[in-house]
């Protein structure tokens, strides 16, 4: 099987920073793979120079094979690309629905003409879409909010429909900015199974979370990033045994002292 | 005879480019394309037509009383239309279109009770000596202009860098929330650059109403095509690019109406505009952003 | 026809006429502001239109429902050349060059000699009907109203709320933005080739900053939920002046104080544009 997402020496630089400094990231077909690190290590500008919406300063991303480094956001969308925020971003104005078929974009080929005259080939699309909608609504648990106005939700729900909204054109790749962030214990319980159920579906995950409970229990591979810097990448089980890992979460004479007193602590 | 074109079209240029800094500086600052600056010009102008005619001032209290006053129209509009977006942190567009509006209703209403037709000024406000230096003519309302134009420019780039103010000035152009959580108080800091902008843009329209000795109310409208192109080609945003971009455009108008035909003036400076946009959107001098003059 | 009628649209051809183009140009704002743009060049698109087609109709004595396709044709370009660079940057710099665009043709009408200069050009022959008026009319109500709800529509409904979100979806903002001004050139070179037609002179004043900023007025009075909205808005303001007499004076102060309140109370209301400072 060949790597589904790799990035070569991605880089970006701002002002006197580097943001995300040359990382090579491997995400397998099939896996949930976490991304973690302390807040400012540069996973959320990560997602962003994979999803196309942040040119990088130097590196390559190829996806499903392809260099993609030089395509708009719209285009790596096409080639099977979904993505969330890490402050969700519905479409508030809109209903439940209309914000999972606006997802589904990438799924629609009536063109204009088709529209205007409503032939035929358009109502079997538009009727193709919705159900398809309404299946993925079903999927996170929204079937009963179809109808609503999207900003109406409570802030659980908001989450799932950005979610249902990135993964009902069936894409190969799903990023996760930090999902579980703001939901209760059970609202997380039950996204750590929808999230397996997507990845059971085919759609592999890239995830940034700060639960590690969370993490430990879902993901068949962890990255650590720290300073831009990819610190570690290995299975959730070596993640937490790496001193650099610890290192980077508690800063590193808290880590040896640690390290001294007892060497297998959690992250 | 080019010789006596290029120093025209400086000393047009001169004032283009004052006109124009207020225009960047407000959009560098406050982040919004102001369409009421226009209207300051017209104000600035029409004050000074009364302060001179009617009060019976001269030409040097004239002035700053008439660029105070746009200041002052600035900063009420700036208050009434613009803060409350601000505080809502409605989009860019939002903020262009209120002072859309707000404008027509501005240019109307001042039509309505002004009346549409042209002004002039009082004649022998500035003497009309024309001095000849190796051939070349420059007339005393032209230096006054370049004078004038000078003394402003350069107090701007004095307050810009060289006074507290200005560093608010300069750290809320950086950073508007960074400079709040600083200390700076942005509200007073918008209303401090709205007053500054208004002044340049009173100032501008005195000034340009004694070069062409032709007052009225949509003087302002036809004046910020000029205000755009320049900009646009310095860079939103960019004082030194505006400033150079002023003299260029005031050099490029006389040219084109001395060797071209001088109703092209415009087509040629919008046709810059747009290839400009074409191949350096960002300005002909860099980044668009509050750069240090 | 019934006679009532005949004689009510021979008393009110002008006003009639007047409506159903002020429907046109509140149309082709409402295209522009329906992918979250502002544009101010339907003035100007108009005054291209209008232009163009009376050339076509003087010189070439075309026969009109030719020369009404072919005034599309200048419109379109103008709207290529200021939309292609301005539609990939922030949305400022398609309104600052096309409020230019308006003010630069009004001074290029003004000194070209076979444009008429000042004085316009007047003896149109007034070959503009109300069917063809009205029946253009309707045909793009209707067309947008389709195209409002469909995929087509939400992509534009999605742009209008969160660019960024809507590119991530897979929407190709540049392509929807320039589809929007091409649509609204026609809808304003149309009207234009139609106003110049129904009166029998045209002026370089009557395509300039004012007509532009009225334009955007109809689609704020009205709203832009549904293409109805702005057709009303500009049917309200298109009556005012002739129901209020004394009020044409203040029609323009209205106007812009219309768009004012608009956006200071109802901006969520009438456009749905969302603040997004951060990519993500
Ligand atoms: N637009 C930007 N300009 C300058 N610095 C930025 C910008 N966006 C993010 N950063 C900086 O890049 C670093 C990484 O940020 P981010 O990717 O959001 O971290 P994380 O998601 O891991 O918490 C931070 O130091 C942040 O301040
Ligand atoms: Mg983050």
């Amino acid at each position: 099987m060949t790597t589904l997402l790799r990035t070569l020496a991605l880089t970006l630089h701002y002002a006197g920073l580097f943001a995300v400094d040359r990382v090579d990231l491997n995400v397998q077909p099939g896996s949930v793979h976490a991304l973690i690190g302390p807040n400012g290590a540069g996973k959320t500008t990560l997602f962003n120079l994979i999803s196309g919406l942040v040119a990088p300063t130097e590196g390559t991303v190829l996806f499903r094979g392809l260099d993609v480094t030089s395509l708009p956001a719209d285009r790596r969308t096409a080639l099977g690309l979904a993505r969330t925020f890490q402050t969700s971003r519905i479409f508030g104005a809109m209903t439940v629905l209309e914000n999972v078929l606006t997802g589904l974009q990438p799924r629609c080929f009536a063109g204009l003409i088709a529209t205007v005259l409503r032939t035929p080939a358009f109502y079997r699309e538009e009727r193709a879409l919705v159900a398809r909608a309404r299946d993925t609504l079903h999927m996170v648990g929204l079937s009963a909010r179809a109808d609503l106005p999207a900003a109406t939700l409570p802030h659980g729900e908001q989450r799932l429909l950005e979610i249902a909204r990135a993964i009902a054109p069936e894409p190969a790749l799903l990023l996760l900015d930090e999902p579980a962030a703001g939901m209760n214990p059970a609202e997380t319980a039950a996204l750590a199974n929808l999230v397996r159920r997507i990845r059971d579906l085919g759609t592999s995950v890239l995830l940034v979370e700060h639960d590690m409970g969370f993490v430990m229990d879902i993901s068949d591979a962890v990255t650590v990033l720290n300073f831009g810097r990819c610190i570690f990448q290995g299975t959730p089980a070596a993640a937490r045994q790496a001193p650099e890992v610890m290192e980077a979460y508690l800063g590193q004479k808290v880590a040896a002292r640690l390290a001294a007193r007892a060497p297998r602590m959690t992250v | 005879m080019l010789a006596q074109q290029l120093i025209n079209g400086v000393l047009l240029g001169a004032s283009y480019a004052l006109f124009a800094l207020g225009f960047t500086l407000m959009f560098g600052v406050l982040r919004v394309i102001n369409l009421t600056y226009g209207f300051y010009f017209s104000a600035g102008a029409f004050a000074a037509l009364f302060l001179t005619r009617d009060a019976g001032l001269g030409i040097w209290a004239a002035l700053p009383l008439a660029a105070v006053t746009a200041g002052l129209i600035a900063v009420a509009l700036d208050w009434l239309l613009l803060a409350p977006l601000r505080r809502k942190r409605a989009p860019e567009l939002a903020s262009l279109m209120v002072t859309l509006g707000g404008v027509l209703a501005l240019y109307s209403a001042a039509t309505a009770i002004l009346g549409p037709d042209i002004r002039r000024l009082p004649p022998g406000l500035v003497d009309g000596t024309v001095f000849e230096l190796a051939g070349l003519r420059v007339a005393t309302p032209q230096l006054f202009i370049l004078v004038a134009s000078f003394v402003l420019v350069g107090a701007l780039v004095w307050l810009l860098n060289f006074t507290r103010l200005g560093l608010a000035i300069r750290a809320m152009a950086e950073n508007p929330d960074a400079a709040g959580l600083m200390g700076i108080d942005t509200g007073r800091t918008a209303a401090l650059v709205s007053f500054v902008a208004g002044c340049l843009a009173g100032a501008g329209g005195v000034l340009i109403g004694l070069n062409f000795n032709a007052i009225h109310p949509y003087m302002g409208e036809s004046m910020m095509l000029r205000g755009f192109v320049v900009v646009i080609v310095g860079g939103l945003g960019d004082i030194r690019g505006a400033l150079i971009a002023g003299l260029a455009l005031g050099v490029v108008e006389v040219l084109t109406a001395g060797y071209v035909d001088s109703g092209l003036k415009e087509a040629v400076a919008f046709a810059i505009l747009v290839a400009v946009l074409w191949t350096r959107p960002s300005g002909l001098f860099g980044r668009p952003a509050l750069r240090r003059a | 026809m019934p006679e009532w009628l005949d004689d009510f649209l021979w008393t009110y051809q002008n006003l009639v006429h007047a409506l159903g183009i002020n429907g046109l140009l509140a149309l082709s704002m409402y295209v522009v502001l329906a992918v979250g743009q502002l544009s101010l060049g339907q003035a100007a698109f108009m005054g291209l239109g209008a232009y163009s087609s009376v050339l076509l109709t003087l010189k070439l004595d075309l026969p009109f429902l030719a020369v009404l396709p072919l005034s599309c044709v200048a419109p379109v370009l103008f709207a290529l050349a200021i939309g292609v660079p301005t539609l990939r940057l922030s949305g400022v710099y398609l309104a600052i060059a096309t409020i230019g665009l308006g003010e630069v043709l009004r001074a290029v009408y003004l000194n070209v000699d076979w444009l008429g200069g000042a004085l316009g050009l007047s003896g149109i022959p007034g070959r503009a009907e109300s069917w063809m008026i009205f029946g253009l009319l309707g045909v793009a109500i209707l067309a947008l109203w389709a195209v409002g709800r469909s995929a087509i529509g939400r992509a534009m409904a999605a742009i209008r709320e969160d660019e960024t979100a809507a590119q991530v979806m897979g929407i190709n903002l540049a392509r929807y933005r320039l589809g929007a001004l091409l649509a609204s050139a026609v809808l304003a070179g149309l009207a234009g080739a139609l106003g110049a037609h129904s009166s029998s002179f045209i002026g370089p004043n009557e395509y300039g900053f004012e007509p532009a900023v009225t334009i955007l007025s109809f689609a704020l009075l009205g709203g832009i939920g549904t293409p109805l909205g702005p057709v009303v808005g500009a049917w309200i303001l298109t009556l005012l002046p002739e129901v209020l007499r004394g009020f044409s004076d203040l029609r323009l102060v209205f106007n812009g104080v219309i768009i004012v309140l608009a956006v200071l109370f109802l901006p969520e209301g009438l456009l749905a544009l969302r603040m997004r400072r951060h990519a993500a």
